[in-house]
């Protein structure tokens, strides 16, 4: 059990380094999506069902959503 | 030498973090309010969801404040992105499996939402979570059926009518017993869907708000015109 | 090991926080320094609510008539980062929407070059 934390915790960090490190701004975002994604998750493994379901619904595709658009009206990449 | 200084600053700041982290033991109780109010909860406030009632009973003030703030940002950024407008450029129509997709989810993305706002003082859930499916199922429809266009006034009358009914529930609170956001509506049974007074009234005022508002923001940034 | 057991939430939580601090200060793109500003924000929360945590506690919701309430986990800190989640998107949209107004009066959104330009 503590093993799936683990990984998870792992794999959220590593996304969070990516976010950094990519230089095309829609993949930098996708990775932060990826992110609050897990974050979700870990709201859940803490016994927090209504704010697991909060980050999913504004973190994960509301916040996405709001950034595509908005690089959608500036330049794509990092200048 | 902006990178060296930055690292250096940010390893201060970790230190100090990991310093106090260490007091802080895992897993154990902490503070005894949240025990008043799993003991005392259902008898007080009605609603069968702890988190529910502390939300928007024991501390509604709070969520009063935060949709003052919802609001302020979706009225700054209506204002601001005003001033540049240009003219709209010709869209190209979505593709049929899009567009029919879309048509035959939004419904029922609609109808799931408000399931989740209106039982939110019995299962997990409530306004805030249920306004922003709601406003996905608007984004589908700014996706799939691009050529239609919703009206913006109806955006804003929608969430300024739910802000000024979560007020004017409070002030008839202050009017009838001693405060304000006083829960005058009957308690009822637990575990029943017309229970808890006030706080499902007040929830689905919030839903409707929290969704107007955010299918408004995502308008405001997509529209050219 | 045993302190990687208990204290992973923590970890996870506080890295979030440092590369959110990090991406802030060192990153010259505009859009990148308010995705950023969202990753502190995760950070943030998931610290609250693994803070809040009892060890061996279940959601703190009467779901059936008869459900014991020995072991719950402490429903405040859930409700202050509901508040907190969605009032970090109001802010995100709002720092968006000034982002594209730079962008159509500067033509760029290079902090380095807008420094420079000074109208």
């Amino acid at each position: 059990m503590i093993f799936v934390v683990m990984v998870l915790v792992f794999l959220m960090l590593v996304g969070a380094i990516a976010a950094c490190v990519f230089t095309d701004l829609v993949s930098a975002v996708i990775a932060a999506a990826l992110v609050s994604l897990i974050a979700s998750i870990l709201f859940y493994f803490l016994q927090a069902p209504d704010v697991a379901m909060a980050e999913a619904a504004i973190g994960a595709a509301l916040t996405t959503a709001i950034f595509i658009v908005a690089i959608r009206r500036t330049s794509r990449y990092e200048q | 030498m902006r990178k060296i200084i930055s690292i250096l600053l940010l390893s201060i700041v970790a230190l100090g973090i990991y310093l106090s982290l260490t007091k802080i033991p895992f897993g154990v109780p902490k503070s005894k309010v949240g025990k008043h109010y799993i003991d005392e909860g259902i008898k007080e406030t009605g609603a069968v969801n702890i988190v529910t009632s502390v939300v928007l009973s024991y501390r509604g003030f709070d969520t009063l404040g935060e949709v003052t703030v919802l609001f302020i940002a979706a009225t700054g950024l209506a204002v601001v992105l005003k001033i540049g407008r240009r003219k709209a450029t010709a869209v190209e129509p979505a593709s049929f499996v899009l567009a029919t997709g879309c048509r035959v989810l939004f419904p029922l993305i609609l109808v799931f939402g408000s399931y989740i706002f209106i039982h939110g003082h019995l299962t997990p859930g409530g306004g805030f979570q249920g306004g922003a499916i709601i406003a996905s199922a608007f984004l589908l429809i700014y996706l799939g059926c691009r050529e239609r266009r919703i009206n913006e006034k109806a955006y804003k009358s929608l969430e300024s009518l739910g802000g000024l009914f979560f007020v004017v529930v409070g002030l008839i609170g202050l009017a009838v017993g001693g405060y304000f956001l006083l829960n005058f509506l009957p308690k009822g049974q637990p575990y029943c869907l017309l229970s808890a007074g006030i706080i499902p009234v007040i929830y689905i005022a919030i839903g409707f708000k929290v969704g107007s508002e955010l299918a408004g923001i995502i308008d405001n940034l997509i529209e050219e015109s | 090991m045993s302190f990687l057991n208990s204290y992973i939430y923590y970890i996870g939580a506080f890295g979030l926080i440092l590369i959110g601090l990090y991406i802030i200060l060192v990153k010259h793109n505009l859009i990148k320094v308010i995705v950023g500003l969202g990753i502190l924000d995760t950070g943030v929360n998931l610290f609250l609510i693994s803070v809040g945590y009892i060890a061996k506690g279940t959601a703190p919701i009467f779901s059936r008539p008869g459900t014991d309430s020995e072991h719950m986990v402490d429903p405040v800190p859930q409700a202050l980062v509901l508040t907190a989640i969605v009032i970090g998107v109001a802010v995100l949209a709002l720092a968006l929407s000034l982002a594209i107004r730079l962008y159509q009066h500067y033509g760029t959104l290079n902090l380095r070059k807008i420094r420079e330009q000074k109208w």
